[in-house]
């Protein structure tokens, strides 16, 4: 019978990929807003998998309010993303200093 | 009992696979495409787990709207990518170490908790058995009670988001003749057509 251990098991291996995405691709702000995204969805894999653990819908409640920032953090994020490559020509990430002194 | 437990190996291994390719995919279409097959996936881990409502939320809101967002910017930026990944290979090793010590740390929670002896009692809203009540009524009726204002707030979050990328990515572009409805309406014959008299073949002078 697959446990809740399996299912901690997925999302800790996907929170740890969400992370080292981020490290690999420390230039390119797109896939680093996918690694976050992967990151998050791993959260909402432990929010889900707790709350059918226990019996208590609290957890997918909560997950649908993790759904929503998510969407919401990806739409600005990449407005912002528009923006500054309107603006620079270039999303590289090295190029957002302009406000260090 | 058996396809259980195959079809959670089966959403698992590419849940995982799907995201290792999103984060070294060579190109972000490549990505964002692997990253829908992640979500859909991990869609059908939260069906094998009952949460119905979230796993068709998955599919609808990551794949049908903030993955075709991906796919509309990424399709959008003229950015040499390939430039990008020139030496990504330096980060391998700081990443891997990172990922090493997360996954101890993880671990250690993973394997070693317990449950508390109250958690029976303390439970906020027990899930209701399948023959009384599916997951998306329930959920329903959970959200549009208890969870009123803050399923509002939601709402308002996204509202927000909506504005925010409006007001960040539109502009008023200059030099471009666009069309400028009230003005059209505003337009007065007597300003703008002159009636002359002329005299018979005074305009044509031979």
């Amino acid at each position: 019978m697959i446990g809740l251990e399996h299912y901690l098991v997925v999302a800790m291996a996907l929170f740890v990929i969400g992370v080292f995405g981020i490290f690999l691709n420390r230039k390119n702000v797109i896939v680093i807003l996918m690694s976050i995204e992967l990151m998050l969805l791993a959260v909402n894999i432990n929010l889900v998998a707790f709350s059918t653990h226990h019996g208590d819908l609290t957890g997918q409640v909560f997950t649908l309010f993790v759904l929503t920032v998510a969407a919401a953090e990806a739409a600005i994020g990449l407005a912002i993303l528009v923006c500054f490559h309107r603006n620079r020509h270039s999303i590289a990430v090295d190029d957002v200093s302009l406000m260090r002194g | 009992m058996m396809i259980q437990i195959f079809a959670f190996y089966l959403f698992a291994l590419l849940t995982l696979l799907a995201a290792l390719s999103v984060v070294f995919a060579r190109h972000p279409v490549h990505a964002v495409l692997w990253l829908i097959l992640a979500f859909l996936s991990s869609a059908g881990l939260f069906v094998l787990q009952g949460a119905e409502y979230v796993a068709m939320l998955m599919v609808i809101v990551y794949v049908g709207a903030v993955a075709v967002l991906f796919l509309f910017v990424v399709m959008m930026l003229d950015v040499d990518f390939a430039a990008f990944r020139a030496n990504t290979a330096r980060y391998i090793p700081l990443g891997l170490l990172m990922a090493a010590v997360l996954v101890m740390i993880i671990g250690l929670a993973v394997g070693d908790w317990t449950t508390s002896s109250q958690m029976a009692e303390r439970r906020q809203s027990l899930t209701p058995l399948i023959d009384e009540n599916h997951n998306t009524s329930a959920l329903g009726e959970l959200i549009y009670t208890d969870y009123v204002f803050l399923f509002q707030s939601a709402g308002l979050i996204l509202l927000v988001a909506m504005i925010g990328a409006i007001v960040l990515t539109h502009r008023q572009r200059k030099g471009i003749k666009r069309q400028n409805v009230l003005s059209q309406m505003y337009r007065d014959p007597k300003a703008s057509v002159a009636l002359k008299d002329l005299k018979v073949s005074d305009g044509n002078p031979q």
